[in-house]
């Protein structure tokens, strides 16, 4: 059937044209763009022309393979060992790089585990981007539930009756409007490994006990303190979230719990949280989405290092992209974070599901 | 079981006091409804009774205990709300078991006590729906459940049937009355509703701005009523008034006048006029009629407007010597507009009250 709005409403299509037409060039075409050039071997500037290549872009970012490396030994086939004791092994390069072994061919060593006195070592064509990937999804493992669960704490102090409450509120939204580069610059200055707040301010809580560290120069703090940051900065965006969640509950339904005796406790348990259902999902959605898209505070504070510790799939896509001219890499990136996120939606969505 | 005395009960909002020293005394096993206009505080002092309000000044006693700051839990009440207040992401029978969830009572228990409700309330077959699959009626049927297996000595209906439409409003008003009968336990019901106060109500007491007008049973608050407010409030159609003159008072009886009536001798029980003195006549349309012979009658006027609701018919009245009145004449009568119209009256069923 057709309708007025496919026969005679050329006035109307002419005004949504613009807004249309910027949402295809920026949106809709770049979404196509990367899947397309994930299969190809373009180059942001090259004298040679693009060629297809299938999917040999995801298969040198995605391949692993184990290797299990048997300890050295000695003529009388005894294990040869270092001074403390621990087995020595042939280096993982001997096998990368032999002939026999083409399939290993290229792949540098991710991380190694034993088992006995073998030692297994997972190797990676693409040992950068797997950093990136278990750093990226720590991020978001960390940040749901932390950020969702500390929006949600902050939403319940704000929402009270208090003399001054809009203050508290007004604090703790503050980060949201300020820019996440000014945000990031401030927090290098914070975590600054020689006079930065944070020392300073754990070591007179100490009394001068504690040893300054470098926060973003270390890899076992660079991360955390990424992760820190990120929560301070949008828990006040999802607390108002939470916010107007918590206001759409009855009030009468709190004083039937106040009738029954329900402690603070049960009350939360039976009224507030399931009333906050549909809030939960989008939080928790919103946050996971975020937290994938984790760049600027990298790009800012780190760079990705130290040792590609906070390496993230984000950063890579543009590191890649456009540092490296490495288009058809950048959009493999891009189309891998979006099946990822693609994933965890759907599982999210099915999880939180109303069951009836 | 209890009976609960109000004495001197205060509550204020700040600065504006909206409960001014009310004192009612409720028996045992009595069914007593607060009723007033809007904002006279009724459902503030049933809120006092259950809890959820704090009581500023006075005392509040259930069954010969204070309870002005024993927690609503344990003051032996269950309360029943105008928006029924039942949870929607619990089933029927989690609803009416909210309370034994809360108290941590046993399952076997909690079992029984459901099931005894939905006997009572004739809900069994609803107990594994949800609230989104219930009438309006089903739903408040749902939190009397909640309230019964409480098992309080006391009950408070805040309103409950004014979000239901007129019919499922009388079929549970009668469900209502059988519940107290059936249980035995006192009831408070706050309605603006004067059906429902003269129907179900041992007791009714009149609020109006805080203040107790009058307690009383229903058919002593219609044929008795202690002022102006109280004679206007119940009844429907409203009582007429009629600004009167008192040209004679002696012994137990008053001569009035009015410009549109002759004057007329009437009963009082309490001498407490004065001659020439001013006063208000009351007289309830029902008690209007329509003499045989149109000559005489006390009242004369043309008839304004009709409405014929079959069983009776109810004609305002312009009266000649100015003033209008209205009639609730017992029979459907047909009445052209603007038609003459005489009307009659018994003094003995007239009210006189003092000018204020």
């Amino acid at each position: 059937m057709a309708s007025k709005l496919t026969t005679s409403n050329a006035a109307g299509w002419a005004f949504a044209l613009p807004g249309f037409g910027l949402i295809c060039l920026f949106i809709v075409v770049p979404f196509f763009l990367a899947f397309a050039l994930s299969l190809t071997n373009q180059r942001l500037i090259s004298p040679n022309p693009t060629e297809y290549v299938g999917f040999a872009n995801y298969k040198s970012l995605l391949s692993l393979a184990v290797i299990t490396l048997e300890p050295e030994r000695d003529e009388d086939g005894e294990i040869v060992r270092d001074e403390d004791g621990t087995p020595e092994y042939p280096r993982v390069r001997t096998i990368t790089r032999n002939p026999d072994f083409p399939e290993y061919r290229g792949m540098r060593e991710w991380f190694r585990w034993h088992s006995g006195d073998n030692a297994r070592v997972v190797v990676a064509s693409d040992v950068v981007f797997m950093k990136a990937l278990v750093n990226t999804l720590t991020f978001a493992l960390v940040i749901a539930p932390g950020q969702g669960g500390l929006a949600l704490l902050l939403a319940l102090l704000i929402n009270q009756r208090l003399r001054g409450i809009n203050i508290f509120r007004t604090i703790y939204f503050m980060p949201v409007v300020v820019s996440i580069v000014v945000v990031s610059l401030l927090w290098r200055f914070i975590y600054d490994g020689n006079d930065g707040l944070l020392n300073n301010l754990l070591s007179g809580l100490t009394f001068g006990l504690f040893e300054p560290i470098d926060w973003l120069g270390r890899t076992d703090t660079a991360l955390g303190s990424i992760i820190a940051m990120s929560i301070w900065q949008a828990v006040g965006f999802h607390m108002v979230i939470w916010l107007a969640g918590l206001q759409t509950i009855s009030p009468t339904l709190y004083e039937v719990a106040q009738i029954e005796g329900a402690s603070k406790w049960q009350t939360f348990r039976y009224v507030t949280w399931p009333g906050l259902r549909n809030t939960a999902v989008l939080v928790l959605i919103v946050i996971t989405m975020q937290a994938f898209a984790l760049f600027a505070q990298i790009d800012v504070m780190t760079n990705g290092g130290p040792l590609d510790s906070t390496q993230t799939l984000v950063f890579q896509a543009v590191e890649r992209g456009y540092g490296k001219q490495d288009i058809s890499g950048g959009s493999t990136i891009s189309v891998v974070l979006f099946l990822i996120v693609l994933t965890i939606s759907l599982v999210q969505r099915y999880l939180t599901r109303e069951r009836s | 079981m209890a009976d609960v005395s109000l004495s001197q009960v205060r509550k204020s909002f700040g600065s504006a006091e909206v409960i001014k020293g009310v004192d009612i005394d409720i028996s045992d096993g009595e069914f007593v409804v607060f009723v007033g206009p809007s904002g006279c505080g009724k459902s503030t002092l049933l809120r006092m009774i259950a809890g959820l309000e704090d009581i500023t000044s006075g005392t509040l006693e259930i069954d010969g205990r204070v309870v002005n700051d024993v927690q609503p839990k344990d003051r032996g009440i269950a309360m029943v709300f105008q928006t029924y207040a039942i949870f929607p992401h619990m089933s029927v029978r989690e609803n009416v078991a909210f309370g034994l969830t809360i108290a941590g009572v046993s399952r076997d228990e909690k079992e029984r006590k459901v099931n005894e409700a939905a006997r009572i309330l004739q809900m069994e077959h609803l107990l594994d729906r949800r609230p989104s699959q219930l009438s309006g009626g089903q739903r408040q049927r749902v939190a009397i459940g909640r309230a019964i297996v409480r098992d309080p000595a006391v009950f408070l209906f805040d309103e409950p049937l004014s979000n239901l439409d007129a019919a499922l409003r009388m079929d549970m008003r009668m469900e209502i009355g059988k519940l107290h009968n059936q249980l035995g336990a006192t009831m408070i019901y706050v309605t603006h509703d004067q059906v429902e106060a003269m129907t179900l109500a041992d007791k009714i007491v009149v609020l109006r701005d805080g203040v107790v007008q009058q307690i009383g049973a229903p058919m002593e608050l219609y044929h008795k009523p202690a002022n102006l407010f109280v004679a206007g409030f119940i009844g429907s159609p409203s009582m007429n008034f009629m600004d009167v003159e008192v040209l004679e008072a002696a012994g137990d009886g008053v001569t009035v006048k009015a410009p549109a009536l002759d004057p007329v001798k009437l009963h009082v029980d309490e001498q407490t006029y004065a001659a020439h003195s001013k006063a208000k006549l009351g007289l309830r349309p029902q008690y209007l009629s329509v003499p045989d012979d149109a000559s005489k009658g006390t009242l004369h006027g043309t008839v304004a407007l009709v409405e014929r609701l079959g069983t009776e018919t109810v004609v305002n009245v312009e009266l000649t010597r100015g003033g209008r009145i209205v009639a609730a004449l017992s029979e459907d009568k047909p009445l052209d507009i603007g038609s003459e119209i005489a009307l009659d009256f018994d003094p003995a069923k007239a009210h006189l009250f003092a000018e204020p």
